[in-house]
C-alpha cells in the first residue's frame, strides 16, 4: 500500500511482492490447463500437474517381448530387452510381475515366474526372463514397475483432439463450427450499428433522445427473455434452429452495446469536420462513408473485439438457436459441456479441447488489448 | 452446402444487403424524391432531412424491437399463459407464477441468486480495486494488469474445465491432481473432500469462477479512475501527514466512488444472467441452482413454458432497477 503518494520508500518491495503474488494467484488456474494439456494419460492420473517439470514415481504396466522374439542362450531360453527407451533417465525401484504384488521385488532382485522360469529387472528398466523350457504364448509378459520417470511432455493430445479424423469427440468440426457463427455474427451489426450510430450522433430530429435512453436500457435487457419468443418466431418464419437463426440472435443482442459505444464516440468527433463537408456539398451518406467510418476505426476494433470474444465463448445462444438433435452444429463451448458429462476424468481431452477454444480469443485478447480496454472504458455500462 | 460457403455467402449478403440498402434507400431520397433542385428545393431538403434519420436507423430499430424489445413483451405474455397441447394457449393468470413459489428449487435459485449478488460484485470489486491501485505505480505494472485481465478472453466454459480441474477429487490411496485437495491434505486434512457436492459451501467454488473473471474488468475501469484523480489531493493530503492508507480510503476511494458503483452495477447484470458457469459445472445439483439455469431447466427439460417465462420475469424484474438507474443518469449526462 505504500507508494501511494509517488514516493519511494522502503516497504515499495512489499508492492512488489503483493502484485508478484495476485499475478500468480490468477495466472496459476491457467496455467495449470495449459500444462496438463501436453502431459499423458499417465502422468496427468498419477501426479499434479504443478510437479509436471520434475521427475515423478509412476507405477507402470508394461510388457516385454513376446515368446516369438526369444533366443537361446547355452541351455537356457532368454527374453531380454529395454522397459523405456534408449536415452531416457528412468530409475526402476521396485517391480513386480503380477498384478496382485506389484512392487514385491527390489530393482536387480529375482522373481520367479507364474508358468515357470524367473524375472529379473535392473534399475535402467533393463529386463531379462528365462527359463529352461521354450516360452508359450502370443503376448508378452507383463511387467509391473515403480520407477522415477523423467519429465515428458507430449503433443499427442493435440493431435487426437484436433487432427484425428475418426475421433467422433473431436474438437475440428465444432472449431469451424464456431468460427462459422463467430464472423458473421461479428460483422454484420457493426454495420447496421453504425449507420443508427451516425443519426444518433449526428442528426436532429424529434425523439432522439428518447431513443438514446432506449438503447441504454435494453443494453442490460437479460438475454434469456428473449429465447422462447425469438425460438417461437424462427420457427413461425422456417428458419428453425442453424446458422441463419444464431447469426440474427447476436446481430440483435449485439446491437444496443455496438450502438451506444459508436455513438459516445462519434459524438466526440469534431463538429468542424463533418459541417465543412456539409457546406462543401457532402451528402449525408458521403459524409458517413468518407468521414465518419474510416474516423471511427478504434470504436469499431473495440466493438468487433467484445462481439467476437462474446460470440465465441457463448453456449446459451448457441445451444438455443443453433445445436439441433443431430449435433451436426455443435459449437466448441456445446462439445466440451459434453466432454465435462462422458469425459469428466479424462483430464488430458478435457484440458486440451478447452484449451483450442481458449486459444483463439487469448491470442485476440493479448493483440489488441488496447482497443479492448478503450472499449471497456468508454461502455462501461454493460 | 458447406457451413462456411455459407458463412462467407452470409457476410457478403449481409454487408452487400445493408450496404446496399443505405446507398439505394440515400440515392431513392436525394435523387427522386426530394431532390434539392427546381422551384421545392428548400422545402425538398427539409423534408430530406426528417426523412434521413430514419433511414439511418430502420435496421436497428427493426433487429432491435424484434430481438430485444418484442421478446420482454411476449415472455410477459407467455408468463401468464399455459400451452395446451396440440397447439395453442390459454390464459392462466397468474397460475405460472403461485406454481413456481410453491417449488423449493425456485427459492434454492433464489437464494443462491441472492447470494452471488452479494458475494461476486464485492469481492471483484474489491481484488480490482486492489489490483489497480497496486499496479498503477509499479514499472511492470501493465504487465502485471495484463495478466489478471485475460481471464476476461475465457469463455465461462472454458473457466469451468479450468477450476474443476482444481476442484478435482482422487479416492484417498492416490494422488491428489486437484490444488486445492493437494493443499488441503498438505494442510493436514484427513481425506480428500468433493468440493462441489458439499451445499452451501459449493456456491462459493462455483463463485470463486466469476470473481476470477471479473478482477480484471473492475481493474481496468478503477486503473483509469484513480489516474483521473486529480494529483493536488492527494499532494495536500501528504502535506498534512495522511498515511497511505488514510490516502488511499479517504482521499482517492471517494473520489471514485461514482466508478465503483458503475463497476458495481455491470458485474451484478452478468451475475443476474449467470448460466454457462453452474450449467457447466454443477448443472445445479447438490443446491446450487441459480436463476438463469432454473429457467433454462424449465423451458428446455421441464418443456414447460409458462414457469420458464416467469422465472425469466423474475430475473428482467431483478434488473429493472438498474435499467432504470442507468437510463436516468445517462439522460442526465447528456443535458
Amino acid at each position: 500500500m505504500d507508494g501511494i503518494a509517488g514516493r519511494k520508500t522502503r516497504l515499495s518491495w512489499a508492492v512488489h511482492l503483493s502484485v508478484l503474488a495476485l499475478v500468480l494467484l490468477w495466472l496459476f488456474p491457467t496455467v495449470g490447463l495449459f500444462v496438463s494439456s501436453f502431459r499423458t494419460t499417465d502422468q496427468i492420473a498419477t501426479s499434479g500437474w504443478w510437479k509436471a517439470a520434475f521427475p515423478s514415481v509412476q507405477n507402470l504396466t508394461l510388457r516385454a517381448r513376446p515368446p516369438s522374439e526369444q533366443v537361446r542362450q547355452g541351455d537356457l531360453w532368454v527374453i531380454e530387452g529395454d522397459l523405456f527407451e534408449k536415452g531416457k533417465t528412468v530409475s526402476v525401484s521396485r517391480f513386480g510381475v503380477s498384478s496382485r504384488a506389484p512392487t514385491a521385488f527390489g530393482a536387480g532382485e529375482t522373481a520367479p515366474l507364474r508358468k515357470g522360469g524367473e524375472a529379473t529387472v535392473d534399475a535402467s528398466g533393463h529386463y531379462r526372463l528365462t527359463n529352461t523350457e521354450p516360452f508359450t504364448g502370443k503376448r508378452g509378459q507383463r511387467l509391473f514397475v515403480t520407477a522415477k520417470v523423467p519429465p515428458e511432455f507430449t503433443l499427442e493430445n493435440y493431435r487426437n483432439v484436433l487432427f484425428d479424423p475418426k475421433n467422433r469427440e473431436g474438437m475440428s468440426r465444432a472449431f469451424f463450427n464456431t468460427l462459422t457463427v463467430t464472423i458473421p455474427a461479428t460483422i454484420i451489426p457493426i454495420l447496421i450499428a453504425a449507420f443508427a450510430a451516425y443519426a444518433l450522433a449526428w442528426m436532429e430530429f424529434p425523439g432522439r433522445a428518447l431513443l438514446i435512453a432506449a438503447i441504454v436500457g435494453l443494453l442490460v435487457v437479460p438475454l434469456q427473455l428473449a429465447l422462447i419468443p425469438l425460438l417461437k418466431f424462427h420457427n413461425n418464419i422456417g428458419i428453425g434452429k442453424g446458422y441463419v437463426g444464431v447469426w440474427l440472435a447476436h446481430t440483435g443482442f449485439g446491437l444496443p452495446l455496438a450502438i451506444y459505444l459508436l455513438r459516445n464516440y462519434m459524438v466526440g468527433l469534431p463538429r468542424d469536420i463533418i459541417e465543412n463537408a456539409r457546406v462543401d456539398g457532402a451528402s449525408e451518406f458521403q459524409i458517413f462513408t468518407r468521414i465518419i467510418l474510416p474516423l471511427s476505426f478504434p470504436a469499431l476494433a473495440s466493438f468487433a473485439i467484445f462481439q467476437f470474444l462474446w460470440t465465441w465463448n457463448d453456449l446459451l445462444v448457441a445451444l438455443v438457436f443453433l445445436i439441433d438433435s443431430s449435433g451436426d452444429t455443435t459449437v466448441m463451448t456445446k462439445q466440451i459441456v459434453e466432454l465435462l458429462g462422458t469425459r469428466g476424468g479424462n483430464w488430458e481431452i478435457l484440458a486440451t479441447s478447452a484449451f483450442v477454444s481458449i486459444a483463439v480469443p487469448l491470442f485476440v485478447f493479448f493483440a489488441m488489448q488496447r482497443y479492448l480496454v478503450r472499449g471497456l472504458l468508454a461502455g462501461s455500462v454493460k | 452446402m458447406h457451413p462456411a460457403l455459407q458463412g462467407l455467402l452470409t457476410i457478403l449478403i449481409g454487408v452487400g444487403g445493408c450496404v446496399g440498402y443505405f446507398y439505394f434507400s440515400n440515392q431513392l431520397i436525394d435523387k427522386v424524391l426530394f431532390p434539392p433542385r427546381g422551384p421545392n428545393a428548400g422545402r425538398n431538403i427539409n423534408r430530406a432531412n426528417m426523412v434521413r434519420p430514419w433511414l439511418f436507423l430502420l435496421p436497428a430499430l427493426l433487429a432491435l424491437g424484434l430481438y430485444l424489445a418484442y421478446p420482454v413483451l411476449e415472455t410477459l405474455r407467455l408468463s401468464l399463459t399455459e400451452r395446451i397441447p396440440g397447439g395453442g394457449s390459454k390464459w392462466v393468470g397468474l397460475d405460472n407464477y403461485r406454481q413456481m413459489v410453491n417449488e423449493p428449487k425456485f427459492w434454492e435459485a433464489m437464494r443462491n441468486n441472492m447470494m452471488w449478488l452479494l458475494v461476486v460484485p464485492a469481492l471483484s470489486t474489491a481484488f480490482g480495486l486492489l489490483a489497480a491501485q497496486l499496479t498503477d505505480r509499479i514499472s511492470w505494472g501493465n504487465i502485471a494488469k495484463s495478466l489478471i485481465f485475460m481471464p476476461m478472453a475465457i469463455s465461462f466454459v472454458g473457466a469451468a474445465v479450468i477450476w474443476k480441474l482444481i476442484y478435482d477429487t482422487r479416492p484417498v490411496d492416490q494422488e491428489q491432481i486437484g490444488v486445492l485437495n493437494a493443499i488441503y491434505l498438505a494442510l493436514g486434512g484427513d481425506q480428500p473432500m468433493t468440493w462441489l457436492t458439499i451445499p452451501f459451501w459449493n456456491n462459493f467454488f462455483l463463485m470463486a469462477v466469476l470473481v476470477w473473471i471479473q478482477t480484471g474488468f473492475a481493474m481496468v475501469i478503477l486503473s483509469a479512475a484513480l489516474r483521473g484523480i486529480p494529483e493536488e489531493t492527494i499532494e495536500a493530503a501528504i502535506v498534512d501527514g495522511a498515511n497511505p492508507f488514510q490516502i488511499f480510503f479517504k482521499i482517492k476511494v471517494p473520489q471514485i466512488a461514482g466508478t465503483i458503483v458503475v463497476v458495481w452495477t455491470t458485474i451484478t447484470i452478468v451475475v443476474l444472467k449467470v448460466f454457462d458457469i453452474v450449467f457447466a459445472m454443477t448443472n445445479g445439483q447438490w443446491q446450487t441452482q441459480v436463476l438463469a439455469n432454473y429457467m433454462f431447466d424449465k423451458l428446455f427439460r421441464a418443456n414447460d413454458w409458462g414457469v420458464g417465462s416467469a422465472a425469466a420475469m423474475v430475473i428482467m424484474l431483478l434488473v429493472t432497477p438498474i435499467l432504470v438507474w442507468n437510463v436516468w443518469n445517462a439522460r442526465k449526462e447528456m443535458r
